[in-house]
């Protein structure tokens, strides 16, 4: 799957946020990023707005929850089959969105 | 005795709505916010429609931090290589009660909340809420947050699109995908008279809303917005989680990419610093994807109970929110003050959101997630089919040209006349 110039702008892009980022992921995937069904993981590479969840030309499934801007929409668009729990971010951490 | 009278989970639209209410009624009311202040998680795009502020403070635009009044509303069909635009303008959409203003949610929420502070309320920001407290009985008696048990009499739940706790507290379903989108937004930072030009505004308080249907989403169900803010504009990309699940190769943030590099569109920002990169879901399965509003000591309100409207040329959640909040907060304070605040207390909440426009709305336009979720051709064909009979009527290349019909029924029968018959009424009778 090819994402051309948004992979190659958007962490200049999530840059230009405030985060506090936590010790800890607040999601959690059922096998880890490189173990996750393709095709699943295809829809979350597509609709992440962050595009946290990634594949490298050699085909490794990569999931990184610190440019993470809780949406949500990872929790809802799998189902159960990627996604083994979604909680909000320790007390504090996360983005803070200065314009929203 | 519970520590609190209400507890409010989420100091966005509805829940400083509420709060604000309660604590007016003279009830003791905690806002538990999870953002180190109110609005720090929260987006929109942004249009605010005024009259459920109104409603609640009437002197709002002495004091709220309102980006710019909206006096032109923009709505482009996008194809790849080009675009038809409707500006429409009028006195009507400017006057009072019925105008809207383009808002951000960092500096808004934290005013709406201030509000709900002066009331009474008390507001903690920096703590999400873990869990609800629920009896043996399903009785919601108040929240864990922080590891810490705070009981209250009412819990209102205003915790957004990716509600945790809507399915604890009245036994929502999980969202589907076909009921949620995500949005993808950036704010672009331009000086205000810039901006009023590209508006076509008179002044620095007036701007533009704008939609765009089309290449925007790839020909997906979605679409692109840019709305004016006092000295930023916002541009964005809406999309559906079920067309995106079952989409191409596109992205979202490659929607984005190109949808601002389309040249009916780039200009817009051209030369704007870009200052945030942000996201959210809404919740655009309507009336049917809503879930139970009331239970057993709990209200819920806003985009946590799926309150919200797209109907493509409109989209709406922010009022809905406000007055939804304030119902839900003067509800509970009517079932407080009666000493009831079981689910038959706690009723009056729907009854008055199905006499309000709140349900209404909703109610009827019910039809409209289905109908547009499968309206592909409005999000493929007619944007090419628009630009092809303009490109018929508009470019001279000095060839001989025909009459209209030659520019124009080559393009409608691409698409089948029968099909535009049966998307017209079905647009007319969903929309």
């Amino acid at each position: 799957m090819s994402m051309i110039t948004a992979e190659l702008n958007i962490d200049a892009y999530l840059a230009t946020n405030k985060y506090e980022v936590a010790p800890e992921s607040h999601i959690v995937l059922r096998d880890g990023a490189a173990g996750c069904d393709p095709k699943e993981f295809d829809k979350l590479i597509r609709a992440c707005p962050a595009a946290l969840y990634r594949r490298s030309e050699d085909g490794i499934q990569s999931f990184n929850y610190e440019g993470c801007l809780e949406c949500g929409t990872c929790r809802i668009i799998c189902g159960d089959t990627i996604v083994e729990s979604w909680n909000n971010p320790d007390p504090g951490c996360g983005v803070e969105y200065r314009f929203g | 005795m519970a520590d609190f009278d209400a507890v409010v989970i989420g100091a966005g639209c509805a829940g400083s709505a509420a709060a604000y209410e309660l604590a007016r009624a003279g009830q003791s009311v905690l806002l538990v916010e999870r953002g180190n202040f109110a609005g720090a998680k929260n987006m929109t795009g942004g249009r605010l429609y005024t009259h459920a502020l109104e409603r609640l403070i009437p002197d709002f635009r002495d004091r709220a931090p309102l980006e710019r009044r909206v006096t032109h509303e923009r709505i482009t069909l996008l194809a790849d290589d080009a675009g038809f635009t409707i500006d429409f303008a009028s006195q009507e959409m400017k006057e009072q009660g019925q105008e809207s203003y383009t808002v951000l949610r960092a500096p808004f929420d934290q005013w709406l909340a201030s509000e709900a502070e002066a009331a009474g309320a008390e507001l903690i920001c920096g703590i999400p809420v873990e869990d609800l407290i629920i009896d043996s009985s399903g009785v919601v008696g108040g929240i864990v947050a922080g590891g810490d048990e705070i009981t209250a009499d009412v819990t209102v739940i205003c915790d957004g699109a990716n509600s945790l706790l809507a399915s604890k507290a009245v036994g929502a379903r999980m969202p589907l995908p076909v009921h949620m989108a995500v949005g993808v937004k950036q704010v672009y930072e331009l000086p205000a008279d810039v901006i009023t030009n590209r508006a076509m505004a008179q002044s620095n308080s007036d701007g533009s809303a704008w939609l765009f249907v089309g290449d925007c989403t790839k020909g997906h169900f979605g679409g692109g917005f840019a709305y004016t803010n006092a000295e930023s504009i916002s541009i964005g990309i809406v999309a559906g989680l079920e067309a995106l699940a079952n989409g191409g190769e596109a992205t979202v943030c490659q929607m984005l990419e190109d949808f601002k590099a389309h040249p009916c569109v780039a200009p817009l920002i051209a030369g704007g610093k870009l200052v945030e990169h942000s996201g959210h879901m809404v919740p655009e399965g309507g009336f049917d994807a809503m879930p139970e509003l009331v239970g057993d000591g709990a209200l819920i309100a806003g985009d946590a109970a799926m309150m919200c409207l797209n109907l493509g040329y409109m989209v709406r959640g922010m009022d809905y929110a406000i007055s939804a909040g304030q119902m839900a907060g003067l509800a509970a304070a009517e079932a407080l003050a009666a000493g009831d605040v079981s689910k038959k207390g706690l009723s009056r909440y729907r009854d008055w959101l199905e006499s309000s426009f709140v349900l209404k709305d909703l109610e009827a336009h019910r039809g409209a997630p289905e109908f547009l979720e499968g309206f592909d051709r409005m999000f493929d064909d007619y944007p090419k089919v628009v630009r092809d009979i303009m490109n018929g009527m508009f470019v001279v290349d000095g060839l001989s040209g025909g009459p209209l019909r030659d520019a124009v029924m080559p393009a409608l029968k691409s698409v089948g006349i029968f099909n535009l018959f049966k998307d017209a009424k079905g647009a007319l009778k969903n929309l």
